[in-house]
């Protein structure tokens, strides 16, 4: 059997009396790719943020191999309000910032591009090495670390090689076309090592051809990062493509689970989202 | 590489044309407004980089710069007072109760300490703060701070509100330039620097830095720490300048000085800091220091120039630059000597372009 990579479990985040996300359970493998869809707003992104640790969920427990990343029960102001299930099942918080979760292997990108975009496309992939790095802040101001910053600067290089940016690596990030924003915010999230790739809506803003590209991408970095893949969409064909397992959300609730030919057949899931999607 | 070879050999030529002009200015106008020009705006241009290192850098709308610059200047001055002085400077505290003469280096370097201490605590809570709201809460702290320093209480310590005198002074014009030059060589190795990267990153996205790895509160606090250092050597140098500290010259109008220096020269710019330091130094202090006398022109007496019309020059100066400069002289870019060729062959290029047309 393989490797779990990510556990979620019990997963509700509420919002004020909103429930956003509503006990979600889902895993991820070692080398899975692992889609989560749904119509807009049921919670995919929240669901994304309360694993980068952007939000804290307000009751259940994500583990990632094997280590428990966060954690939480309603207290507080949410004693009273809380409207989810599972409620007492838990009892500690285990709570980090979004920089600790990504140094423990779960890299992001994210839904609206969000480059450093008036700095150089190579300077984007350096910033993503900074993290591992050896170096205290006085032997890096006074440039003592020339192996490691000469390392850094071999590594995000190859990185930029590899997807075919090198060509652009003096260019401004914000002024490459979108395409290829997209391709660098992945360059990006791949230079901090991850273990886990959580994609947020990649193709979002793509057309069909940039999308099979897309697809044909992101199985061939899975392979040679070795890494599990965890992503959010709206575009069907992507997903149906290139998914191992799919999970379907709607209004914050898992509806469906399984591989993409169950899913295309379900009755829920069709309900739900896919007569619908197609139109918009 | 030849460009390296070119640049290298145009930098060595400047660099001794700017020393062999310091020791001429050194030697023989020790006195002259030039000479406290140079010195004036080297502080400056260091007190600018510092600022720019957070504004322009880090993107944290920092205005305690002149809070951190008090905190510098007073620890220089209270620390390097010679003994034999002290009776006489704190004449209204019996000789105040800091009974330490250090030497001057170790003033200065003790200066930046102070207000990084100082800064730490400040940093604590405010800098979880956004934007305008981190520039309220460090303003009030300066503010605050320049009130503490002139509580009678404090007076043993600090001389209230009393002037702080008689401490080590500049021997030559050198000694400030030289001394402010390492301190920018320093930040700018800081800026080029995997932290500095990290410092950009965060000014650009500080939702994407966290997700690239970099812990938000330790990073802005480096930053912070950094500049309250260099703002602190800066106060200190200001204090050796002016030969004398008072609370009550440390206004928040110090700090919109240098931001404004830092605006002119282009946010996010080291060389562009440095070079509107010194414009800007070198007009109020002296090229139009002219507007302030009565000049007669053709026998007619301009009834307008008069003491104060100097400012009213200099603030629309400032109007136009920040109207049709609004990057600043430099904007983002460094100075280059390749940046410098460009710009002068660009007109030849031009008229060159042109004559070719018009031939064909």
């Amino acid at each position: 059997m393989a490797e779990n990579v990510l556990h979620i479990e019990n997963v509700t985040m509420q919002f004020g009396g909103v429930v956003a996300v509503n006990n979600l359970n889902l895993d991820v493998n070692q080398g899975e790719i692992v889609a989560l869809i749904g119509p807009n707003g049921a919670g995919k992104t929240t669901a994304f943020n309360c694993v980068t640790g952007v939000y804290e969920p307000t009751n259940g427990k994500i583990d990632f191999l094997g280590e428990t990343i966060v954690e939480n029960f309603p207290h507080g102001k949410m004693k009273k309000l809380y409207a989810g299930e599972n409620m007492g099942m838990y009892s500690n918080v285990v709570s980090h910032t979004p920089d600790v979760i990504t140094y423990k292997g779960i890299a992001r990108t994210f839904q609206n591009i969000r480059l450093f975009s008036k700095l150089s496309v190579f300077e984007n992939v350096l910033i993503a090495k900074h993290m591992r790095a050896k170096q205290n802040f006085f032997s890096a101001a006074l440039h003592l670390n020339r192996a490691e910053e000469k390392r850094m600067r071999e590594e995000a290089m190859a990185l930029l090689e590899e997807q075919g940016l090198d060509k652009y690596k003096d260019d401004v990030a914000g002024s490459l076309p979108y395409g290829l924003q997209r391709r660098l915010e992945i360059a990006r999230a791949l230079a901090t090592d991850p273990k886990l790739l959580l994609l947020d809506e990649p193709a979002a803003g793509m057309n069909p051809q940039e999308t099979q590209e897309l697809a044909v991408f992101i199985s061939e970095i899975r392979d040679k990062h070795n890494l599990s893949i965890f992503l959010v969409e709206h575009h069907m064909d992507l997903v149906m493509n290139i998914s191992d397992r799919i999970y379907v959300l709607d209004f914050g609730k898992l509806i469906a689970q399984g591989v993409p030919a169950e899913i295309q057949s379900d009755v829920r899931v069709i309900d739900a989202y896919l007569g619908v999607s197609e139109d918009e | 590489m030849g460009n390296k070879k070119r640049d290298l050999i145009l930098s060595l030529i400047l660099a001794a044309v700017v020393t062999a002009l310091l020791v001429y200015v050194d030697k023989e106008q020790h006195y002259s407004m030039l000479a406290s020009v140079i010195q004036k705006a080297s502080i400056y241009a260091l007190l600018a980089v510092s600022l720019n290192l957070l504004n322009g850098f880090t993107g944290l709308f920092s205005l305690g710069q002149a809070g951190f610059m008090m905190l510098g200047a007073y620890t220089y001055a209270i620390l390097t007072i010679p003994l034999e002085q002290h009776a006489s400077v704190y004449q209204y505290f019996n000789g105040g109760i800091v009974n330490i003469c250090l030497p001057a280096f170790v003033g200065v370097f003790a200066a930046g300490v102070v207000a990084v201490i100082f800064a730490w605590l400040v940093g604590k809570p405010c800098l979880k703060l956004k934007s305008d709201y981190l520039a309220i809460a460090t303003l009030g702290f300066a503010e605050i701070l320049r009130a503490i320093i002139q509580w009678e209480v404090l007076g043993p310590v600090t001389n209230a509100s009393n002037i702080l005198k008689k401490f080590p002074k500049f021997d030559s014009i050198l000694t400030p330039v030289i001394v402010c030059a390492f301190c920018i060589f320093l930040i700018v190795l800081l800026i080029n620097s995997s932290y500095g990267r990290a410092f950009k990153a965060i000014r650009e996205d500080e939702i994407a830095a966290e997700a690239m790895g970099i812990n938000l509160a330790k990073t802005k606090m480096q930053a912070f720490l950094t500049s309250a250092f260099f703002a602190g050597v800066g106060g200190a140098l200001l204090a050796m300048f002016q030969a004398s500290v008072q609370a009550r010259s440390f206004t928040s109008a110090m700090t919109y000085e240098i931001l404004l220096i830092v605006v002119i020269g282009g946010i996010g710019s080291v060389t562009g800091s440095i070079i509107g330091s010194f414009l800007y130094i070198a007009s109020s202090e002296w090229w139009l220091r002219f507007l302030d006398d009565s000049q007669t022109y053709l026998g007619v007496n301009i009834p307008f120039m008069r003491g104060g019309f100097r400012m009213v020059v200099f603030s629309v100066v400032i109007m136009l630059i920040v109207l049709f400069y609004r990057q600043g002289i430099m904007g983002t870019k460094e100075f280059s000597w390749q940046g410098i060729i460009d710009f002068f062959k660009k007109p030849f290029a031009k008229r060159k372009r042109k004559a070719v047309e018009d031939n064909g």
